[in-house]
């Protein structure tokens, strides 16, 4: 070992409480940052995946201008091309198409608007979570029949059960009245209020002949194998859908496009999380840069004795940053560990929320939460605080520097 | 030959709105080979004296030369230089660098000059049983009795041959019979090897030692004697 690397150790060990009390305030934000940031990102998978299990899958066929619009016109006209299509694109798991109209939905005693959605009993279950999310009753069975499986908040709002009559008014595709009556078979409850307080589905093929839809849907949602791959799905198939006939073009849109809200909730926990973050770090900063000052003031002789047999400013601080580093990785290399081990432990075994995160239920997330560890988890937090470290060690040994040597050697 | 000479330094501290004279002119010719003591009462001047020839600080007037060195020529990074080389310094006390053992701190004024490890290590072994430690290489300042530390202190400051040794009242701290046995080891160095001397007190039992006797009183040079040998 090098005298200085000698010097830096045994200087750091020189007030061991002191040594202990930085390295733990190091190892507490490195591990703590570790946690967060792994805890964040895993609600956030989860989020997003909660909402791509029951509205949007990863992707959507929609005619352009339907997301904007939700006109009934703007269809896709021929989803049996575009299944074609989707069975011979690589990484698409699996697809099924859903049509949608704004109606009136009225029970004996009540009336409610809401959002009729049209899907495929067969294969809305390969998309999309509902079937296993319906409380009481079953999921709709059948291709044909006036049947519907509502949201339970529609339901309790509506004052209907199961077996209960349903009358729904709209529009068809054509412009004339659409109306059916519909038998309620279950009730699903997503977790996600507003999606189960206005929402009933149908039969595709039902929904279909209801609303004049000329065999025409309004989407067809995808389910690629892994979330990653979502823009290079939309990248194989946006040549071959402008090879498809439609009174507008087509157009793939991914979820997040789809549902840029969720999107923007995220920024925003991501931005006040950053801020909490930020403040821990910069509190760790200061207990650093005390220990620091501390440290060269109680030293001041030392370095004016240094200073008169030659030693010159430059290794001076330099001797002062390898105490700084060795303190710094110590609690670094600790933290890390520990932050890494619990978050592995909890990516495990999951946390246990019991409905404290209001985000959260907001989008349907309950029971247990998986935090994720990542490289962006694993290295964002450490580095933030070597970064911290690093600028509170630099003052006090840059400072030396200014010393005077005559008074630094008349310091008692 | 002169290895010091000062010509009209004085030197004042400004303290505030109150400006102390420590140094009121003062002219002095140092001779290599020299056991010289600077004595005078607390107050009077002597560490300030030392600090100039040291080149630790500035004279406010005045030229001081150091083996040849014109120290008003020279700049914060030149001056340490010279010290590294030439300067070896013995303070009053706390002289060590704590986390270092007796060996390491010897060999660390050799690191500074960027002396290879081996033969770091063997003029530090050299030295310090030049000055009766032989046993206690390993030993931290914290472990040695404030006698032994100045040792370590004057086998520092030596060890790489500096022109001067300046030693601002290295016995003050210790008890007389340590103090004696410690100026009869400097007397030695500066007989056998001619190593030059300089250094301060108020004790009249250490001016005893000196071969030249330089008073100071009010910061000025009050008296010169040199004694017969
Ligand atoms: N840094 C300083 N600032 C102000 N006054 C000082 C300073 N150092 C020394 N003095 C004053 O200069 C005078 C000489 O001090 P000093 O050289 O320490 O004397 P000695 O070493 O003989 O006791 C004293 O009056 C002392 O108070
Ligand atoms: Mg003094």
């Amino acid at each position: 070992m090098s005298m200085d690397a000698k010097m830096a150790w045994r200087n750091v060990w020189r007030n061991p409480r002191r040594t202990s009390l930085t390295i733990a305030a190091i190892t507490f934000a490195t591990g703590l940052l570790i946690f967060s940031f792994s805890f964040q990102f895993g609600s956030y998978d989860a989020m997003i995946n909660a909402a791509i299990q029951v509205h949007t899958g990863h992707l959507q066929i929609q005619a352009k201008g339907y997301l904007e619009d939700k006109d009934m016109r703007q269809v896709v006209e021929h989803p049996e091309a575009v299944a074609r299509i989707l069975k011979n694109t690589s990484d698409v798991k699996d697809y099924a198409c859903r049509a949608n109209a704004f109606s009136l939905i009225a029970s004996e005693d009540r009336t409610y608007g809401g959002l009729v959605i049209g899907i495929d009993p067969i294969r809305e279950p390969r998309v999309s979570r509902i079937k296993t999310l319906i409380r009481k009753g079953a999921y709709l069975d059948k291709a044909h029949g006036a049947q519907a499986v509502v949201g339970q908040l529609l339901a309790r709002n509506l004052k209907v059960g199961l077996g209960d009559e349903l009358t729904l008014l709209g529009q068809g595709r054509d412009g004339s009245i659409a109306a059916t009556v519909v038998t309620v078979k279950g009730l699903y409850a997503t977790g996600q209020d507003e999606f189960d307080r206005s929402t009933i589905q149908i039969p595709l093929s039902f929904f279909q002949d209801t609303y004049a839809m000329r065999g025409a849907v309004h989407e067809v949602v995808i389910l690629g194998r892994h979330l990653d791959q979502v823009n290079q799905i939309r990248h194989r198939l946006t040549p071959k859908l402008a090879q498809i006939e439609n009174p507008k073009p087509l157009v793939a849109l991914t979820w997040s496009e789809i549902m840029p809200g969720l999107i923007q909730a995220i920024k925003l926990d991501l931005t006040s999380g950053f801020i909490m973050y930020s403040l821990l770090v910069i509190v760790v900063a200061f207990s650093i840069l005390n220990t620091f000052l501390m440290a060269v003031l109680e030293r001041t002789r030392e370095f004016g004795v240094m200073m008169a047999i030659g030693i010159r400013p430059n290794r001076l601080t330099k001797l002062l940053l390898y105490e700084s580093t060795v303190l710094t990785l110590m609690g670094l290399g600790v933290g890390w560990i520990l932050g890494v081990g619990v978050t592995y432990f909890f990516q495990q075994h999951g946390i246990d929320l019991a409905g404290s995160s209001e985000i959260l239920a907001q989008y349907g997330i309950s029971g247990r939460l998986y935090p994720r560890l990542s490289w962006a988890s694993m290295t964002v937090g450490p580095a933030l605080v070597l970064i911290i470290t690093i600028l509170a060690a630099l003052y006090p040994a840059l400072r030396v520097r200014r010393l005077s040597i005559v008074d630094s050697l008349a310091y008692a | 030959m002169a290895i010091v000479e000062l010509t009209g330094v004085t030197k004042t501290y400004q303290q505030g709105k109150v400006s102390v004279q420590a140094l009121r002119g003062v002219d002095l010719r140092v001779e290599k080979g020299s056991f010289l003591a600077l004595a005078g009462p607390s107050g009077s001047g002597k560490t300030t004296l030392l600090n100039l020839i040291g080149g630790l600080d500035r004279p406010s007037q005045g030229d001081i030369r150091v083996d040849e060195h014109d120290f008003a020529r020279m700049n914060q990074s030149e001056l340490a230089e010279l010290r590294l080389f030439k300067i070896g310094f013995v303070f009053q006390s706390y002289n060590l660098i704590p986390v270092l053992s007796a060996l390491e701190n010897v060999e660390f004024v050799m690191l500074l000059q960027r002396i290879g490890a081996a033969e770091r290590r063997q003029r530090a072994e050299a030295v310090l049983a030049e000055v009766g430690l032989s046993g206690l290489l390993e030993r931290r300042p914290l472990e040695l009795s404030g006698g032994q530390q100045q040792r370590v202190a004057v086998a520092r400051a030596i060890v790489s041959g500096p022109a001067i040794v300046l030693a601002d009242e290295p016995t003050a701290n210790l008890d007389s019979k340590t103090g004696q046995g410690l100026l009869e080891m400097m007397k030695t160095l500066n007989a056998q090897k001619g190593v030059t001397f300089i250094f301060s007190t108020h004790d009249n039992m250490v001016m005893d030692y000196a071969r030249r006797l330089v008073l100071i009183r009010d910061g000025r040079v009050a008296e010169d004697q040199v004694k017969g040998s």
